[in-house]
Formats: structure tokens, C-alpha cells, sequence
């Protein structure tokens, strides 16, 4: 069975089970599972998702199914004498057993995944993710680029009128986080002011940015998979914890290096007596740029 | 002294009083273990409903995308006043009223050991929930950054923070004075034969739950005095400008939170291994086993803390260890439910009230267990952390978990607390009422979750609207459903059916020798017990 076979068919015994998942596609009825994603971290993250899923179901059937068994059998309305037995050392240490060995299979590939995970080095491209109540800055390491990312006006505007005013209501910016696709990308990650963490479900991780500490995680997104992928901040961080998204804008090679060179540009057209140095490199969106992602 | 003879002189008079004071000033002079019992389960219905009024506001905000009804910074006050008072003001002080009524009529004591201490350890509670709930009246409202009061986001509160950490050490030295009250009761005054291994398993699960309170409170109250000092002193444990570590206060709450589910949870097992046998009409499977799983899951609630913070970015050899250990619960937790399945199987059953919600118990409990090993898996858990996935497991494991436990017990016990059969008509109304409710209003946050759902916001984007709103939906129906409870009980109380002293067929142990409702000092001569009596 392929994997992809494997995931239609989680995908549709999730949907059965929910019953309400009917052909309409509107509003996320069909919303059921995690993502795959675009990178190696999510698919492995997705990997793991489905086969502990799939464990605990068969436990749960076999266990659910056991005592529903036992309900319809042993009724006293059947006329049914209840037995008098209380204890079985065979049956006990059997389900202590069991349970242990079916962990242990679940800890391997969970170990595997988790080392993979956390393997930031060799990273080609490094970016500092900074988080303030409530927006994001993204400072681009080796290319001297900082951009701010706050969440797009009009969904601001749309919180107490009409939310299908905007589109991607509260997961749109002002300005995304680029990045190149095929390339292995290092986020140091930390805060300004309270608790923040960076997610983008697609992306497969999240991590929290702490004042004081820096935290680091990758991402390298699949080579076919240029395209804009939403999150948000995951960690309560004060009244407009809802309200800080997170959009990426993820870039074949030659675009990502076009988006740089533009970027480093316009830096140096608006400041030129400060061009390079990091600190001050915040370079105001160009018109493209100021729409909303 | 004659200050000595004037009391036992004092003393000898009390002893041939044997009814409770006349009127009102009854409930705040008692002493009595039944009075303190009732008095702890009306204070845990109080606040169940002032917590679940919270959760309707919250429900109701999050019914459709934008914002409606509650501004950002109130929702967040709901979301962790919500949490602090289902917490610290409705289950744990339920339990402490089911050992307060329990513990002596299951061991065949006259009353708890420590009778004043017991009143004063009630009487506490309405003041620290005073305190706490008047937050929402002063300048800056009441906390808001959620019950895990994470810095530097809470160090941001006004006044309420004073409020809340010492409303939060009320509440500590109430659980403690409970939890020496059960200990010392239980190891010494137990009927002549009730050895350690003849306790019924709710004595064990409370006596074990008790160690865990006294163990985990004070690190609470540790942490939270922390966060005191850091706030109007000057000091800077959590603020890293100062040298200090604000994920140092996580790993000291989440010390004290780990333990504090199973203090949620423990009592529940023991509950269940009451009612299942008595319904089945057949003994509790592996007795002994079920003593040992419990006590293997309190010991490791205190090695699996930072399971709840692995996006703070621990060493990789951190993360393994909690995940490891943390897998390891599935273990003893998934003995427990096999001994249940095992108590059922060729027994005679019959489904009233207690016996529905404990069956319903066990199958819901063990998905929130499912959702928590899922959990454990730190590689995965990266995507579920901080997700309506969490809430999700949570929320099966104290909503149908914990607090279901508590109804099958209240419903167990009620005729023998009142004197009168309760209506099981009603019951079985509540019964299923709730239990629809309450999967519609948490299975699809899972969904929620795993779609990318963060929790704790208080508007969200258009694909999650629909789930929410039948989350909501499900909401509004199980908090109506617990009027009925309500009505049960008060009917209980008013009258009815008068209960017989065993009251269940098929019903063992020693508060079945009693009459319903037991005698103002439950048991005056202590009964003996035997080996056949205490596994039957």
C-alpha cells in the first residue's frame, strides 16, 4: 500500500467518523486532519500523526468493542449468573506486556523523527524571527534585510463588521516572511517583550520565542512547493494574541533571488547613510509589496 | 491546672451531645464530617456553575469568526477564570467533599481525625474565591494570562496578580489541611481487620492523591509567590534583563501541574472501581493491580512535568526523557482499564445512573488517555502544542473524565447521603443529555486543532467556523443539562423513595451497613472486617 493510498485512507475513515463531513467543502467541515505539509518535518510529523492514530484506534476498538460485547452479554435482564472470578496473574502481566512492547514500537520512529528535528546545522540561509505583542520582525542574517509583519488592516478592520469582508480573514500580513524553496533554512527565534511562538502547520514545528533566549528550528520546503503558507502565534501573549498571523511566501530559487536583491535595493535607495548595517535595515515595503498576503 | 479540668469537664458534656447545633450557625461551627462534606459539594456545585457560566461566555464569543460579545482582553480573563475556578473551586473541592462524607464510612470511623482543622479548611474556600472573583470589579480587571500564569505576559497584570497568588495560597493551605486530614484519618482510624490491601480502592486512590496534593501545593505556592516578588519587589526570578529565567517558572508550575491533573483524576479511578463491581455484581478484577497502577501513575506524575513545554527548546536529551516517561503512563493507565473491561465481563449488569455515567467514563476518559499519548510524541506534539487539540484532550479527560466520575459518585451515594432514592428518570435524562452534549462540544475540537486551530484566541479565521459553531452548539446543550442534576439533587434532599441501607444490590463494603442517611457520628463501635467482607 502506498503511502498515498495510506492517506486517502485515513483521510476518509477520519471523514466517516465524523459523520457531518458531507460533500460540502464549505467553511471546514472537511477540515479534519494535520497537514502534510511541504517539508520533511511535517511529512514526518504527519507520519507519525497518522500511525499513533491508527494504533489508538485499533486499541480502542478492540478494548470499546470487548466491553460493548460485555454490555450486550452480560445483563442481568439476559437472566445471566455473574461468575466470581477476581484476579488473573497470566491476564495481568499479558496487558502490561503488550502495552510496553507497542510502545516501544511508537518511541522508535518518534526518536528518529525528533533527532531529524532538531538538527539545525548546516543551515544555508539564517533568519532572526522576533516576536513583539503583537508582530513579527524578520531579520535576514547574510543578506542584511529586516522586514515587519503585522497583521493586514483589513482583516484589523473586518474583527467587528463583517469578516467576509476580508480575505484571509486574521492569517493575512502586511508583509510575509520570504523564503527560498530547496534550501535548508535556520530560524533563530526569540521575543521582545512576553512569550510569543512562531507556527505554520504547514511548516511542521513550532517553537516558542522567549525574551532573553534565543531558540533555533529549520525548515527546508519541498522543491515543488513554492507558495504562501499561513500560521499564527501559538502561545498567549496578551489581548492580540489572535491577531498576530504568520504568512510565508515561499519562492523558487531565481525569485528569491530577485526578492533580495530587490529588497537590498530599495534598502539602500531609502537610507543610504546607513545601508548595511542590520540594525537599521528596515526598508519600507515597496507598493507590491504593501498588499496584503 | 484547673484550666485543664474546666475543659475535660467541657469535653464530658460534649460527648453527650450527638446532633448537629441548631439553625444556620450549624454549618460554620461544624465539625462534623458529613456537614463539611456537604458543605465542601454545595461550594463545588456553586462554583461548577460560575465556571461553566464563564465557559458559555466563552462558547458564545467563539460561536462565529469575529468579535462579538467579548473584547480580546475580557476573553482572555474568562478563559483563565474559567480554568482557575473548574480547577481550584469545582473538582478539587468535590473531591475533598466526597473523602469528607467518604473516607470514615468506608473505614468505619466515627468522623475524620482532625475535626476543626477540617471546618477551617472549608471555611478558607469562600474567601479565596472571594478574593479571586472580585478581580473582575477592580482596575484592570481579573488575571488574564491564563491559569498557567506564565511570565513575563502575567508580571503585565494590575492589581490582580496580588489577587490571584493569594487567593491561590488560600486555596494551597486548604488542600494541604485536607490532604494531612485524609492521611491521617485513613493510616489511623480504620476498623479492627481493614488492613492496608482491604481498603476499598477510593480510600487507596484518595489516600495516594492526598501524598501528591501535599507534595505538589506547595511548589505552587512557591512559584507563584515568585511571581510576587518579580511583580511589586523588585526581584527577578523569571525576567531575564535581571539574570533571571522565565521558562524556570514553567518547569516549577508544570512540577506542581502534572501532579495536579492525576490529584483531579485519581479519586475518579477509585469512584469507578466502586461503582463497576457493584453494578456487575461481581468483585473488582486484579484489586492489588489496580493499588499499584495507581500508585505507579503518582509516582510518575512527577518525572513527565515537561511534556506540556516541549516547544520551549529543551536539549534534545531532555525531550526524549519526558517523552519516554511520559509514554510510560499509558502503562498503568491502560491496566486500570482493562481490569475494568474485566470486571464487567461475565458479571450480571445493570444500567442506572451511576453505572451509565461510570461506563461512560471509561470509554471517554480513555480517548482523552488516546489524545494524551498522541500528545507524548514530542515530535508530533510540535504540531499539536497550544491547539484546540490540547484543549480537546483536556477536556475529555476532566469533563468526561473527572467530572462524570463525580456524577456517577454523587448519583452512587446520594440515597445514602439523603435517605431518599434519587429519580432515575432524571438521572438517566442527565445522563444522556450530557454525554451527547459533551462529545458534540469537545470531539470536534480535535479537529480544530489538528486543522490549526490555536486555543486561547478569542477570534478566529473563516475555517474554523463551522466545527466551533457546533462546538458551541454542544456547549450550550451540556451546560442545561446540569440543571437537571441540580433538580435532581434538591429533590434528593426534599424527599422521595426511602433508600434502603445497602440501597444497590449489589453494593459492598462497610457505608452499606448503615443507615441511609448514617448517624450524625457514623460509626461509633467499630466493625470488624474479614478478608471475604473486603473483596466481595
Amino acid at each position: 500500500m502506498g503511502a498515498t493510498t495510506k492517506r486517502r485512507l485515513a483521510s476518509a475513515a477520519l471523514a466517516i467518523g465524523a459523520l457531518a463531513a458531507s460533500a460540502t467543502a464549505r467553511a471546514g467541515y472537511d477540515q479534519l486532519n494535520l497537514p502534510v505539509g511541504v517539508t520533511p518535518i511535517s511529512q514526518t510529523a504527519y507520519d507519525l500523526h497518522m500511525l499513533i492514530t491508527w494504533i489508538c484506534v485499533i486499541i480502542g476498538v478492540a478494548v470499546f468493542g470487548v466491553m460493548f460485547l460485555s454490555i450486550y452479554l452480560h445483563r442481568k435482564s439476559r437472566g445471566v449468573t455473574p461468575a466470581k472470578f477476581h484476579h488473573s496473574t497470566a491476564a495481568e502481566i499479558i496487558w502490561t506486556i503488550i502495552p510496553c512492547v507497542i510502545l516501544v514500537g511508537m518511541a522508535y520512529p518518534a526518536t528518529k523523527g525528533l533527532i531529524a528535528m532538531e538538527d539545525t546545522s548546516e543551515a544555508e540561509v539564517t533568519i532572526k524571527v522576533t516576536g513583539y505583542q503583537w508582530k513579527w520582525k524578520y531579520e535576514y542574517v547574510e543578506d542584511g534585510i529586516t522586514l515587519w509583519s503585522n497583521l493586514d488592516p483589513t482583516s484589523r478592520a473586518a474583527i467587528h463588521g463583517d469578516v467576509s469582508a476580508a480575505e484571509n480573514y486574521l492569517l493575512s500580513v502586511d508583509q510575509p516572511l520570504v523564503l527560498p524553496v530547496g534550501k535548508k533554512v535556520r530560524l533563530l527565534i526569540t521575543s521582545d517583550d512576553v512569550i510569543h511562538a512562531w507556527w505554520v502547520p504547514q511548516l511542521g514545528m513550532k517553537k516558542d520565542a522567549i525574551p532573553g533566549f534565543v531558540n533555533e528550528m529549520w525548515i527546508r520546503i519541498d522543491d515543488d512547493k513554492a507558495g504562501i503558507y499561513r500560521g499564527q502565534c501559538a502561545e498567549l501573549c496578551g489581548k492580540d494574541h489572535g491577531f498576530m498571523p504568520i504568512v510565508v511566501d515561499a519562492r523558487a530559487a531565481d525569485g528569491y533571488a530577485a526578492w533580495v536583491t530587490e529588497r537590498q535595493a530599495a534598502k539602500t535607495a531609502a537610507a543610504p547613510a546607513t545601508a548595511g548595517t542590520l540594525a537599521q535595515a528596515t526598508a519600507q515595503p515597496t507598493p507590491a509589496a504593501r498588499a496584503a498576503f | 491546672m484547673s484550666s485543664h479540668t474546666a475543659h475535660d469537664e467541657h469535653h464530658a458534656h460534649d460527648d453527650h451531645h450527638h446532633g448537629p447545633e441548631p439553625g444556620l450557625m450549624r454549618w460554620v461551627y461544624t465539625t462534623n464530617h458529613k456537614d463539611i462534606g456537604t458543605l465542601y459539594m454545595l461550594f463545588a456545585l456553586l462554583m461548577f456553575f460560575v465556571g461553566g457560566a464563564l465557559a458559555m461566555g466563552i462558547r458564545a464569543e467563539l460561536f462565529q469568526p469575529g468579535i462579538q460579545i467579548l473584547e480580546p482582553e475580557l476573553f482572555n480573563q474568562f478563559t483563565t477564570m474559567h480554568a482557575l475556578i473548574m480547577v481550584f473551586g469545582a473538582v478539587m473541592p468535590a473531591w475533598v467533599g466526597f473523602a469528607n462524607w467518604q473516607i470514615p464510612i468506608m473505614i468505619g470511623a466515627p468522623d475524620m481525625a482532625l475535626p476543626r482543622m477540617n471546618n477551617w479548611s472549608f471555611w478558607i474556600l469562600p474567601f479565596a474565591f472571594t478574593m479571586l472573583g472580585m478581580t473582575f470589579f477592580i482596575p484592570g480587571g481579573a488575571p488574564a494570562a491564563g491559569w498557567t500564569m506564565y511570565p513575563p505576559l502575567v508580571l503585565q497584570g494590575g492589581w490582580n496578580l496580588a489577587f490571584m497568588v493569594f487567593a491561590v495560597h488560600l486555596m494551597g493551605m486548604s488542600s494541604i489541611m485536607g490532604a494531612i486530614n485524609v492521611i491521617v484519618t485513613i493510616l489511623n482510624m480504620r476498623a479492627p481487620g481493614m488492613t492496608l490491601l482491604r481498603m476499598p480502592l477510593f480510600i487507596w486512590t484518595w489516600l495516594i492523591t492526598a501524598f501528591l496534593l501535599i507534595a505538589a501545593m506547595p511548589v505552587l505556592a512557591g512559584a507563584v509567590t515568585m511571581l510576587l516578588t518579580d511583580r511589586f519587589f523588585g526581584t527577578s526570578f523569571f525576567n531575564a534583563a535581571g539574570g533571571g529565567d522565565p521558562v524556570m517558572f514553567q518547569h516549577v508550575f508544570w512540577f506542581f501541574g502534572h501532579p495536579e491533573v492525576y490529584i483531579m483524576i485519581l479519586p475518579a479511578f477509585g469512584v469507578v472501581s466502586q461503582i463497576i463491581p457493584t453494578f456487575a455484581r461481581k468483585p473488582l478484577f486484579g484489586y492489588e493491580s489496580m493499588v499499584y497502577a495507581t500508585a505507579s501513575i503518582a509516582f510518575l506524575s512527577f518525572i513527565v512535568w515537561a511534556h506540556h513545554m516541549f516547544t520551549v527548546g529543551m536539549p534534545l536529551t531532555g525531550e526524549l526523557f519526558f517523552m519516554f516517561t511520559t509514554m510510560l503512563i499509558a502503562v498503568p493507565t491502560g491496566v486500570k482499564v482493562f481490569n475494568w473491561v474485566a470486571t464487567m465481563w461475565r458479571g450480571a449488569m445493570t444500567f442506572e445512573t451511576p453505572m451509565l455515567f461510570a461506563l461512560a467514563f471509561v470509554i471517554l476518559f480513555t480517548i482523552g488517555g488516546f489524545s494524551g499519548l498522541m500528545l507524548a510524541i514530542a515530535p508530533v506534539d510540535f504540531q499539536y502544542h497550544d491547539t484546540y487539540f490540547v484543549v480537546a484532550h483536556f477536556h475529555y479527560v476532566l469533563v468526561p473524565g473527572a467530572v462524570f466520575a463525580l456524577f456517577a459518585g454523587a448519583y452512587y451515594w446520594l440515597p445514602k447521603w439523603t435517605g431518599h432514592m434519587y429519580d432515575e428518570k432524571l438521572g438517566q435524562w442527565h445522563f444522556w443529555l450530557s454525554t451527547i452534549s459533551v462529545n458534540v462540544l469537545f470531539f470536534p475540537q480535535h479537529f480544530l486543532g489538528l486543522a490549526g486551530m490555536p486555543r486561547r484566541i478569542p477570534d478566529y479565521a473563516v475555517q474554523f467556523a463551522d466545527w466551533n459553531r457546533i462546538s458551541s452548539l454542544g456547549g450550550f446543550a451540556f451546560g442545561l443539562s446540569q440543571l437537571i442534576f441540580v433538580y435532581v439533587v434538591y429533590k434528593a434532599i426534599k424527599g422521595g423513595e426511602k433508600a434502603t441501607d445497602r440501597v444497590w444490590e449489589g453494593a459492598h463494603g462497610l457505608e452499606w451497613t448503615l443507615s441511609s442517611p448514617p448517624p450524625y457520628h457514623s460509626f461509633n463501635t467499630p466493625p470488624k472486617v474479614t478478608e471475604a467482607e473486603a473483596h466481595s
